[in-house]
């Protein structure tokens, strides 16, 4: 029954009731209204079913701060990038990081120099390599929105379990309520609804997120990620333009409880502490990152490995700053396509399955040329 | 690497704290410590990095999508 969200059919006839309420809430505000979806895997599944050009003509679609790679700053790239070139360390990551450019090298560059980085799929994972390699000391890096911290916590309580010495986390966490406030105080702005986290959500709970309606009166709706769930957020928000009306919705009702899940906020609140983190793009953030708590400093790899790093070099010419705040879109970089490609690429947005640039290059980029 | 995935259980072992979800026919086992009530066979759950996140319910899900072919028959 699930794969019914995936049903074409009942998308293009979603697609055909779009259109009307496009033009009705276009009427409304004097523009053409633009919608920001706030994850990455939003911004890919958008990019794939080429739902952005599909309504290009009715509305825009803009991507946000949603990318937990693309976010994190250059200052942690680099700091992870000295952490793999001491002797005896073992970074273990999710595969999106590999690639990403830091200051002067990457993982994938110090990889191919000896450093030893492995690919993990989940945390827990890299638990069990530590525990089997006392030898080495294994490096998580910690590098995700509330889905992803939760797990990070339950392996270092597997590692206090296990006793283990030899693991550690690099936390780069970020929490996404603090910066979308932070997005949201840019007066500079024009966004007349939010596409929200499915997963994020999922995590914190339905209300989390109310604030953005109450607060800043702009729509919301937490939206899943096949596309009848996409196209159906769209249509709730556009449904609410066209009829003055400012609600934040639950478009994901199947998976997102109002409260969200009680005891991976637990876990959080028992491991980490907020703290202010640096955002690419926006800088410092207030209580927008995880620390671990003192308790743990011993699996703290800032803790473990203090490094002195300078604040990191962006590269030359890179918007990624810009697309992630939803100033530009990415063909707007003079880089685009030029000498930034998937293949090659100069910033995080390209690297990343999740980035702006690397969707739109990716399935939009023909058509645009075009 | 946000990506979620959603899976039909097939095996449960609660002591053990995973359970093995079945994904268009491929087999793959996950943590359940993120989940507070039982997980029972034939339940979905979503999955994020090795760790089921929370539980699909397919009662919301099925009105949703009544929802949807109401309004795209009007
Ligand atoms: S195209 Fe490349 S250089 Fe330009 S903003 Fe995107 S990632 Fe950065």
């Amino acid at each position: 029954m699930l794969d019914k969200f995936q049903d074409a059919s009942l998308g293009k006839k979603l697609i055909q009731k779009i259109i009307p309420l496009a033009l009705a809430a276009r009427e409304k505000l004097g523009h053409r209204p633009a919608l920001m979806e706030v994850c990455g895997t939003h911004t890919m599944a958008i990019a794939r079913c080429g739902i952005k050009s599909l309504l290009a003509e009715y509305l825009e679609l803009r991507s946000g701060p949603g990318c937990p790679v693309c976010v994190t700053d250059q200052q942690d790239i680099d700091y992870m990038i000295n952490l793999a070139r001491l002797p005896g360390t073992v970074m273990a990551t999710f595969g999106d990081m590999l690639r990403v450019p830091g200051s002067d090298s990457s993982l994938e560059r110090e990889k191919a120099r000896k450093a030893k980085v492995i690919i993990f799929y989940s945390p827990a994972e890299a638990v069990n390599y530590a525990s089997a390699h006392p030898g080495q000391e294994v490096i998580f890096l910690g590098v995700g929105f509330e889905t992803t911290a939760p797990s990070v916590a339950l392996s270092m309580a597997t590692a206090i379990e296990l006793g283990l010495k030899n693991y550690s986390v690099f936390s780069a966490h970020k929490l996404v309520p603090p910066v979308m406030s932070a997005l949201l105080d840019d007066l500079d702005l024009h966004i007349d609804g939010f596409i929200l986290p499915g997963h994020v959500s999922a995590i914190i709970g339905q209300k989390a997120f109310d604030f953005i309606a109450r607060e800043y009166r702009i729509p919301t709706i937490i939206a899943g990620f096949e596309p009848v769930d996409i196209l159906g957020a769209i249509y709730r928000l556009l449904k609410q333009l066209s009829q003055n009306e400012i609600k934040a919705e639950n478009g994901y009702g199947r998976l997102v409880p109002l409260e969200g899940n009680i005891k991976a906020q637990k876990l959080l609140a028992n491991y980490f502490t907020p703290s202010t983190a640096l955002w690419r793009g926006f800088g410092a953030v207030s209580a927008s990152g995880l620390d671990i708590k003192d308790e743990y400093a011993f699996y703290n790899a800032k803790n473990k490995f203090a490094l002195e790093v300078p604040a990191g070099q962006t590269p030359k010419g890179c918007k990624c700053g810009e697309v992630l705040k939803g100033k530009l879109n990415p063909p707007d970089c003079l880089l685009f396509a030029r000498t930034c490609t998937p293949m090659q690429p100069v910033g995080p947005c390209m690297v990343s399955s999740e980035g702006a640039c690397a969707a739109f290059y990716q399935y939009e980029f023909n058509e645009f040329k075009g | 690497m946000c990506l979620g995935i959603p899976g039909i259980v097939v095996e449960v072992n609660a002591a053990g704290h995973w359970a093995v979800v079945d994904r268009l026919g491929v087999q793959l086992k996950v943590d359940t410590r993120l989940i507070d009530e039982e997980i029972t066979p034939g339940e979905y759950l979503m999955i994020h990095a090795g760790h089921a996140i929370g539980k699909i319910d397919l009662n919301e899900a099925e009105e949703t999508l009544k929802l949807w072919e109401e309004i795209i028959s009007c």
